[in-house]
């Protein structure tokens, strides 16, 4: 596999949230705006590519039976790391965010890279991989995120679109995250047949 | 480079490695990051105190004192002045009634109680319905705004409890709860007026001179 198609399978081919599913918890949880998810996925990004980088490095040190716990210390780390430089670089996104960060920890995206990847490939392939699995997720959340915001609130990225009161307030909660999710996942199931 | 055996001594040694190093680059970075949270919180309380008691001159953050509610809950008071005239005091109040649980908010009222303004600080209330009264409560439309009402001479509670609110459409318990929060600020206020020094007490005064 050649770095470029390992870079853009996150997008499209492999892609966390349209097609392997995974990560679920964060999906439906913070897209109740566009910003919310962009944020979302690039703190996720972030934690997916140092650890994805630093499971690389230390994998052949790691005995296999500890394997899983020193991978969530790993990630438990990078993601409190990414918690403490919002709470005081972005507070406004990380009050919207809040406890979806700590939960960053438990996305089974980001352990599943470890494991299923930098465990077995080398330190460039790992990056490159953490990279794209993270923005095509950042992508799938912006557009969920977008989704719901336009339907929801009549706003996108915070400007209004059409006014408040016509929005389907059903999109701005839990269900219509399901609704919104299930309708994207059918039409881009639909493009990949036709490809 | 062959793999670590798993023996009990490589295992137990990874670990602690690991989570050494891990437990200190954390240690370093929360040093590294204490200062600016700090000052966010700081700068997001005193944006707060600017939007519900304009124009004061001083530090309202040191004079800050605390007072216990009837419910229990310690409210902290920041007396906003200018020069040595008291403008008002901005109470961050809170309630423990709303639909996701507390809400914190931030009241400001006129030395003599009248509201000025109120800002939401805190609330875990349904997006797109409780999350409304951000702003619901300070528009001008029907009987919605409260702004420069007195809570002891108008009744500030919602329509269908008698009182002469309007509460946030599809959002009555959430109403119910913000004008709780307010009127818990106002009680432990007036009540803790009568006594003569209102500074640190923390005493429960228990049915003052109202």
């Amino acid at each position: 596999m050649n770095q470029w198609s390992n870079f853009s399978k996150g997008f499209f081919k492999e892609n966390a949230v349209f097609t392997l599913l995974l990560g679920m918890c964060p999906t439906l949880g913070v897209t109740s705006s566009a910003i919310d998810g962009l944020g979302m996925g690039l703190a996720t990004t972030f934690v997916l590519v140092m650890s994805n980088l630093v499971v690389a490095v230390i994998k052949d040190f790691i005995p296999d039976k500890v394997r899983i716990p020193s991978f969530i210390v790993v990630i438990a780390t990078f993601v409190t790391i990414v918690e403490m430089t919002m709470q005081a670089y972005v507070p406004a996104l990380f009050d919207s965010l809040g406890l979806f960060i700590p939960l960053i920890v438990v996305n089974c995206l980001v352990l599943g890279r470890a494991e299923a990847f930098a465990s077995k490939n080398k330190l460039g392939a790992s990056v490159i991989d953490g990279l794209g699995m993270g923005l095509g997720f950042a992508m799938a959340l912006t557009i969920l995120g977008s989704v719901r915001e336009l339907l929801g609130s009549g706003k996108l990225f915070g400007t209004i679109i059409y006014p408040e009161n016509y929005g389907m307030l059903v999109f701005v909660l839990a269900p219509g995250a399901f609704i919104a999710l299930g309708y994207l996942i059918a039409f881009i199931n639909q493009v990949k047949k036709e490809a | 480079m062959a793999k670590t055996e798993s023996t009990l001594k490589n295992m137990v040694l990874t670990l602690l490695v690991i989570t050494g190093i891990a437990g200190t680059s954390l240690g370093f970075m929360y040093e590294l990051t204490k200062g600016p949270i700090a000052a966010a919180k700081a700068a997001k309380q005193q944006a707060a105190i600017k939007e519900v008691v304009p124009g004061f001159d001083n530090n309202p953050g040191d004079e800050m004192y605390e007072l216990t509610s009837k419910e229990g809950f310690a409210l902290k008071v920041f007396p906003a002045k200018k020069g040595d005239e008291l403008m008002g005091v901005a109470i961050e109040s809170m309630t423990n009634k709303g639909f996701g649980g507390n809400i914190k908010i931030m009241v400001g009222l006129k030395p003599d109680g009248t509201l000025i303004n109120y800002q939401v600080l805190e609330h875990k209330e349904t997006p797109g319905l409780g999350t409304k009264m951000d702003d619901w409560f300070k528009a001008d439309k029907g009987q919605q705004n409260i702004l420069g009402k007195h809570p002891k001479t108008n009744n500030l509670t919602i329509t269908k409890d008698g009182g002469e609110v309007d509460a946030i459409t599809a959002a009555t318990i959430s109403s119910r709860a913000f004008l709780d929060a307010v009127r818990v600020a106002y009680e432990t206020y007036s009540e803790n007026q009568s006594s003569p020094k209102a500074d640190n007490n923390t005493s429960v005064e228990e049915g003052g001179t109202e």
